[in-house]
C-alpha cells in the first residue's frame, strides 16, 4: 500500500501548524489589545476562514496565488516558483483554514491572563520582553498547547480548499483526504476505508490530547490557601 | 527619605485627586471605602497607571511630573508593589519567585537564601505558590518585593484575603518585618482596626478626594470629616446646624446641644460615639429623653438602641454603649434621659 498520501498529510499540517503557531500567537497577543472597535473588526476578519466553506477559501486563495494572478505570476517570474497544483500549496489552504483556531484559542488564553502578575514584573523591574517569555507564555501554555493541537487536527483534515489550490495527483499533491474522496468516486471503497481508519485513529488521538490538556487547565491555578501553620 | 504624591486623574465619570505626603520609618493608612480610589493612588505612584496630571516625588527623585513630561517606566521607579492577592507568579517555586526581584545577578542565589530565611520560608523554597498558606503566600510576596531593594513600599490591602482568625496574627507579623524597612509605607484599607494597629498616619480618601493626613488616633477621637467619622466606625451622627446663640441644633435628633469647643467653619453633621453617650438622672443642658428600642448585651458591656425625640427611623437613633452593671442597675426603663457630654461632641464638615 502506498502511504504517500499518509506522510504528505502529516507534513502539510505540520509545516501550517508551525506557521499558524507563531502568527496565530503574535495576532491574538496584539489583538487582545487593541480598543474595542478596531479589536472587533479584525477579529472578525481573521476568524473568517473558520465559518467560510473551504471552497470559499479555496477561491480566494486561487485569486491571489494562481499562476496568472498577481502574487502567483510574481513568484513564478522572480523565484521561478509555481505556488498552486504542487504539494505545498496545500500548505496555505491548511494554514488559512486552521488559523483562526489557534488564533481564538490563544486569544482566550491571553484575555484570561491575570494582569495583575505583569504588573508585579513590570515593579520588579523585568522588561516586558522577560514578562511575554516567563511570565505570559508560561501562564497561558495550556491554552496555547491545546490551539496548536486543534489547528494541526484541522489542518490534517483540510479537503475543500486544498483540492481546489493542490488537486489530487497521486504521490505529489495527494493527502489523506483527497485520497478518501478520490477511492470512493472511483469505486474502491475498501481502500476508501482504510484511510477513514487511518484518519479517525488520528483524529481520535488528537482530540484525546485537547482532552487532557484541557482538564489540566481548569484545575484551578491558585487554590485556596492551605490552613495557617504555626507562627515562626 | 519621603514621598510626595500629588495627582488627579479622570476615570469616565471617577475623578482622583489625591494629594498626600509621607515621610520615612512608619506607615501611613489610605482610609476609604471600596471604590473610592485607593488601589488606582498606588497604581499610579507604582507607574502602572498615568494621572493626568500631577507630580509624585520620591525623595528627591521625580518619579512623574505632567508639566516636565517624565513618566519613569514601572521598572525604574524602585516601588515595592504588594498586591491585594500577592500577584506569586503561579508556574515558579517560592525560591524562583523571590529571585525575580533580586536584580544583581552574580549576587541573587545569596540573596534568595537571605530572604527566604529572614521571612521565615525555610523550608518552603521549593514549594508553588498554591502549596502555601495565606500568610506563607503573602510573606513570599514581601520577599519578593524586598529583594528588588525598592525605596517606598506599597501596600494594597494586605490582609482581605485572609481568613478572620489569622488575620490577627498576619497582622503581628507583618508589623513586625515592616519595622526594619527604612523608607516610606503606604497601606490602603478599609477596614480601620488595621489603621488603629498599623499606621502611624492616616488620609481618608472620600470618592477620590482625599483629605489632608491626619494621626491615627485622631481618625478616633477627632475625625474631622463626615466620612473620616464614618469611616471611623462611628454610627451616632445627626445633621446639624448653629443657630444665632452658638448653640448646635442636631436635627435628626431633634435637641439643642452646647459644643465643648469652638466649632469648624462650615458645619454639617455633629457625632458622638456610642460609649460616650451617658445615662442621666433627669434633664438638663445636652440633655435628652430617649426611648429604649432594643437591648443588645455585648460581651463586657450592653449596647442599647435608643429613639431620640428626633425619631426612630435611620440616623435619628442613638447608640448607648454602657458597662453590662451600669445598664443593670438601672433597672431595664423603657425611657431614660442621657447626656451627650460636650468635650464628647464630634463637629464634622462634609
Amino acid at each position: 500500500m502506498d502511504f504517500y498520501p499518509l506522510f504528505n498529510s502529516l507534513r502539510i499540517a505540520a509545516v501550517s501548524t508551525v506557521l499558524i503557531f507563531f502568527l496565530g500567537i503574535a495576532a491574538a497577543y496584539y489583538v487582545a489589545k487593541l480598543p474595542r472597535l478596531v479589536k472587533g473588526v479584525l477579529d472578525v476578519v481573521l476568524t473568517l476562514p473558520l465559518v467560510l466553506p473551504p471552497t470559499v477559501v479555496g477561491y480566494f486563495l486561487l485569486r491571489l496565488l494562481g499562476p496568472k494572478r498577481a502574487l502567483g505570476l510574481w513568484f513564478l517570474e522572480v523565484f521561478d516558483l509555481r505556488l498552486t497544483m504542487v504539494w505545498y500549496s496545500a500548505i496555505f489552504a491548511s494554514a488559512v483554514v486552521a488559523f483562526p483556531l489557534m488564533y481564538r484559542t490563544a486569544r482566550g488564553a491571553f484575555e484570561s491572563f491575570d494582569l495583575t502578575l505583569a504588573h508585579a514584573a513590570r515593579t520588579l523591574g523585568k522588561s516586558n520582553t522577560w514578562i511575554f517569555w516567563r511570565i505570559v507564555m508560561p501562564c497561558c501554555k495550556q491554552g496555547i498547547l491545546a490551539g496548536t493541537v486543534l489547528a494541526f487536527a484541522r489542518a490534517l483534515g483540510e479537503y475543500g480548499a486544498t483540492a481546489m489550490i493542490a488537486g489530487y495527483t497521486p504521490g505529489k499533491t495527494a493527502t489523506i483526504s483527497t485520497t478518501v474522496y478520490q477511492l470512493w468516486r472511483t469505486g474502491d471503497d475498501a481502500g476508501a476505508m482504510v484511510w477513514v481508519l487511518i484518519n479517525l485513529a488520528i483524529s481520535a488521538v488528537v482530540l484525546l490530547a485537547v482532552n487532557m490538556l484541557e482538564k489540566k487547565q481548569n484545575r484551578p491555578a491558585r487554590t485556596a490557601p492551605a490552613s495557617e501553620e504555626a507562627a515562626p | 527619605m519621603n514621598l510626595q504624591v500629588e495627582i488627579h486623574k479622570q476615570l469616565g465619570k471617577f475623578r482622583l485627586d489625591v494629594c498626600l505626603d509621607t515621610t520615612s520609618g512608619h506607615i501611613t493608612g489610605l482610609l476609604g471605602a471600596s471604590g473610592c480610589g485607593k488601589s488606582l493612588t498606588l497604581k499610579c505612584i507604582a507607574g502602572i497607571e498615568q494621572p493626568d496630571r500631577g507630580r509624585i516625588v520620591l525623595d528627591g527623585r521625580v518619579l512623574f511630573d505632567s508639566e516636565r513630561h517624565i513618566n519613569l517606566p514601572p521598572q525604574k521607579r524602585q516601588v515595592g508593589y504588594l498586591f491585594q492577592h500577592y500577584a506569586l507568579f503561579p508556574h515558579m517555586t517560592v525560591a524562583q519567585n523571590i529571585a525575580v526581584g533580586v536584580r544583581e545577578r552574580a549576587r541573587r542565589k545569596e540573596r534568595v537564601a537571605q530572604l527566604i530565611s529572614a521571612l521565615y520560608l525555610e523550608g518552603q523554597a521549593h514549594k508553588h505558590p498554591h502549596q502555601l498558606s495565606g500568610g506563607q503566600q503573602q510573606r513570599v510576596a514581601l520577599a519578593r518585593i524586598l529583594a528588588s531593594r525598592p525605596q517606598v513600599l506599597l501596600l494594597d490591602e494586605p490582609f482581605s484575603a485572609l481568613d478572620s482568625y489569622l488575620k490577627w496574627q498576619v497582622e503581628q507579623e507583618l508589623a513586625q518585618l515592616l519595622s526594619d524597612f527604612s523608607g516610606p509605607m503606604l497601606l490602603v484599607t478599609h477596614n480601620r482596626e488595621e489603621v488603629r494597629q498599623l499606621c502611624r498616619q492616616v488620609c481618608v480618601l472620600d470618592h477620590g478626594r482625599s483629605q489632608p493626613c491626619i494621626p491615627a488616633e485622631q481618625l478616633f477621637t477627632a475625625p474631622a470629616t463626615l466620612s473620616a467619622c464614618l469611616l471611623s466606625g462611628c454610627r451616632n451622627l445627626s445633621r446639624a446646624s448653629v443657630n444665632e446663640d452658638g448653640m448646635v441644633e442636631a436635627e435628626d435628633w431633634q435637641v439643642s446641644l452646647s459644643p465643648g469647643s469652638p466649632l469648624p467653619q462650615g458645619l454639617t453633621h455633629i457625632a458622638i460615639q456610642a460609649h460616650c453617650v451617658k445615662p442621666a438622672p433627669g434633664p438638663g443642658p445636652n440633655r435628652l429623653l430617649c426611648q429604649v428600642e432594643q437591648v443588645v448585651n455585648q460581651a463586657f458591656s450592653t449596647q442599647i438602641l435608643l429613639t431620640t425625640p428626633g425619631g426612630s427611623q435611620g440616623f435619628s437613633q442613638l447608640r448607648m454603649e454602657v458597662a453590662q452593671d451600669v445598664w443593670a442597675a438601672l433597672g431595664a426603663p423603657p425611657s431614660l434621659w442621657v447626656e451627650l457630654p460636650p468635650d464628647r461632641l464630634l463637629p464634622l464638615t462634609s
